[in-house]
């Protein structure tokens, strides 16, 4: 009896166990399907994207040309026509419609009926029908003229969209952009939590209230500055921009994680007579590296994603990677193995940092989840 | 909470003759910043004009900015350094906070302000305009479909998100591979939008009808495998919104996934086994014990998903521009400041924005007060 029922009980978690993995499994598939589309077909060649789809390279049954039947030249063509080889009869209009007959062939008449000429195509296996190739990689990132083929195999040259001059921008723009807040912030993080100044609690309370205004709010505004100042289309001027809105989370998170370190560290530093800033740069900083690592993450995919920014900021001087695959969108909607190709490099250096430092990331999504 | 420094009593003659003993100090004090500024200057100007190959200049302006800050920082308190004891300790906060206070003023605090004033003059912000460019958001055609489209993006997205991500968080809690699902879903993150916009116009695209055409796209593939007709899905209003929420949602589960399963791991195990000795199902402990103790993680999830679908932007954009009824208001925003050329317009768009965030505001400060942190 008692045997039964922990066999029951077994049985019972192995099912419910199988459940939670078809359906965890399913929705990864569905999460995961459209990202494996554009990698792999970024890399097929551009004839085989415009007349197939990219999962035609799995292997999959395909209808493939078997041979071809002549039509008897003395055949009455207006009434069914009987074929050799081919029981029952189909008359010209449903040929040339197509017929599947029920051994897997399918008949279609070539041409007008002045041809005689059928087609027969049978469902066979393909295992691999894969011809890839790493051009459109060379192509996206050269700034010259490119050559591709298109559906019908004619050659179309488009001017190329120099996105390793882009993928150069986006480095000059996203690391400053990244280390200057984190910088910027951390002082101002230890400002707040070991020194004391009047109005302290209240600029804070003015950081915690920023940490939702929608960026929208200060564009109209700062394209007017910036344009007074001559800075529209500068680095600086996009880097000063991401450090002010990026400046409240990342004085909260620091702050949060700095007020938190011992106190007696510090006070046993200020006793040997160490200066605040050398007590910060020697003791806090490298104390604070998960928190500054978390933001850095943080702000670095943001940075890099960013779009909005960039195309007030920026111009169309100096294109960053956003850019630059928005522009590709708007202008060859349908060359899809540049587009593939572009958004692939686009997102290479985001996931390479997110997968190696993803467990920093979580962290910083947790303490930063008041942002808007 | 404070440090304060030890300050040694130092004998102070007048001010005259504290000048006299330090005129070297200050003006050595004066010249390093100044010295300091020529070269941030130079550099400035040589990344402005200069034809260098693009790697150099790269190379320099991430050198030229990064240390650019690091020595604004050194310099400006090693100045304050110089001063008296009690001057250093005076200043010497204001070191450390004022840059970040100066540049949060500049380009979210007064720009708050500044475009509430801007909100109430005309398209070139030279004449005032009374309220009539919120009289235009409110009412014209256009900001009106915006506004049912921010709805179902704040309805669907957020719903559909958050549910999704509860979902996920729920089941791969009991599965040994949890790692490797979370990464899967959490994997978007890292996208761009403009990135997740070209991977989801590939799977929507559509070629038309005719003889010999072969849909390239996933979406339409599959309605054909079961006998469907191909659609042009971002064309046809108002499901191509749908169509578009999708995008979104596909960006966001991972973010709501990632912070609601940390908050279920910190469920105390007790409370659910105690539950299921006293005979509640799966379930009903789920429902009953699980959720009233994660509500709190709950709720800011999804203030921060509604918040993220009101700012929307770059999705509409790239997939649209806005066209066939898919507008957004932040996508109306651009299109009033940068292609129309109506700065008041889109002022007052963006102070709509503002106002429908003041709640969020509000309540994190009231948090931020219950939390006692200062």
């Amino acid at each position: 009896m008692d045997t039964k029922k922990t066999q029951s009980f077994k049985q019972q978690k192995m099912i419910s166990s199988c459940l939670v993995n078809g359906i965890l499994i399913l929705i990864c598939l569905v999460f995961i399907i459209p990202t494996l589309g554009i990698f792999i077909t970024s890399f097929r060649s551009s004839q085989d994207i415009f007349t197939t789809g990219w999962w035609t390279i799995f292997p999959h049954k395909a209808a493939v040309a078997s041979g071809e039947i002549h039509v008897d030249p003395n055949a009455d063509l207006n009434g069914p026509i009987s074929l050799p080889g081919v029981d029952g009869q189909y008359t010209f209009e449903q040929l040339r419609s197509g017929v599947s007959l029920p051994d897997g062939r399918t008949l279609t008449w070539y041409g007008n009926k002045r041809t005689r000429l059928i087609n027969v195509t049978a469902l066979k296996w393909v295992w691999f029908n894969a011809n890839l190739t790493t051009k459109n990689y060379t192509d996206v990132l050269s700034g010259a003229n490119v050559n591709y083929l298109d559906a019908n195999g004619n050659t179309i040259v488009r001017q190329g969209d120099n996105l390793s001059q882009a993928f150069l921008n986006s480095v000059a723009v996203a690391v400053p952009a990244t280390i200057i807040p984190i910088l910027i912030a951390a002082f101002a993080a230890y400002g707040f939590a070991w020194l004391n100044f009047p109005g302290r609690k209240t600029f804070f309370v003015l950081v915690v209230a920023l940490l939702v205004v929608p960026l929208q709010i200060a564009l109209v505004p700062i394209v007017q500055d910036y344009t007074k100042l001559n800075l529209n289309g500068t680095y600086l001027a996009i880097w000063l921009a991401h450090t002010g809105f990026g400046l409240p989370l990342a004085i909260y998170l620091l702050f949060n994680y700095i007020a938190l370190l011992p106190r007696d560290i510090l006070e046993s530093a200020f006793i040997d007579g160490a200066s605040n800033f050398t007590i910060f740069t020697r003791l806090i900083l490298p104390l604070s590296v998960p928190a500054l690592a978390s933001f850095a993450i943080f702000q670095f995919l943001w940075v890099w994603n960013d779009y909005l920014v960039a195309l007030v900021f920026l111009g169309g001087k100096t294109q960053v990677m956003t850019m630059a695959l928005a522009n590709m969108v708007g202008e060859k909607g349908q060359d899809w193995q540049l587009l593939t190709s572009g958004a692939f490099i686009s997102m290479l250096l985001p996931l390479v940092v997110f997968f190696a430092l993803q467990r920093y990331f979580v962290r910083g999504l947790m303490a930063g989840s008041v942002k808007g | 909470m404070n440090v304060e420094q030890s300050v040694a009593p130092k004998p102070r003659g007048g001010v005259l003759g504290w000048l006299a003993t330090n005129l070297g100090r200050i003006l050595v004090s004066i010249f390093v910043p100044l010295v300091m500024f020529t070269v941030l200057w130079q550099g400035f100007l040589f990344l402005r004009d200069s034809n260098a190959p693009q790697v150099v200049l790269v190379l320099v302006a991430i050198i030229w900015g990064v240390g650019g800050v690091a020595a604004l920082y050194t310099v400006s308190n090693w100045v304050v350094e110089q001063l008296p004891d009690e001057w250093t300790r005076r200043l010497q906060p204001f070191v450390f906070v004022g840059p970040a206070l100066a540049i949060m003023a500049w380009f979210l605090a007064i720009p708050t302000i500044r475009t509430l004033v801007l909100s109430f003059r005309d398209a070139t912000s030279l004449h005032w305009a009374g309220i009539s460019n919120y009289v235009y958001a409110f009412t014209d055609r256009v900001m009106l479909e915006s506004f049912r489209n921010n709805l179902l993006w704040l309805i669907f997205g957020t719903f559909f998100s958050v549910g999704l991500g509860l979902l996920i968080a729920v089941l791969a809690d009991r599965s040994r591979f949890e790692n490797v699902y979370k990464a899967i879903i959490f994997m978007p993150m890292a996208i761009s939008f403009v990135g997740a916009g070209v991977i989801w116009k590939f799977v929507y695209t559509y070629k038309g009808t005719g003889a010999g055409i072969q849909e390239i796209g996933l979406l339409n593939a599959i309605v054909i495998a079961l006998g469907g007709t191909p659609q042009a899905w971002l064309q046809n209003a108002p499901w191509n919104n749908f169509f578009l929420i999708v995008i979104m949602v596909w960006l966001q589960t991972g973010f709501a996934m990632v912070i609601i399963s940390s908050a279920i791991k910190g469920v105390p195990a007790e409370l659910i086994e105690a539950a299921r000795i006293d005979g509640a199902s799966e379930i009903r402990g789920f429902f009953n014990i699980t959720i009233p103790y994660i509500q709190g993680t709950l709720l800011t999830v999804t203030t921060t998903i509604i918040i993220f679908s009101l700012k929307l932007f770059d999705i509409v954009r790239v997939m649209t521009g806005g066209n066939n009824g898919t507008n957004v208001i932040a996508n109306e925003f651009y299109l009033e400041r940068f292609t129309y050329g109506n700065a008041g317009r889109a002022s007052a768009i963006a102070v709509v924005l503002l106002i429908a965030v003041i709640p969020v505001m509000i309540y994190n400060l009231r948090q931020f007060r219950e939390s006692r942190a200062f």
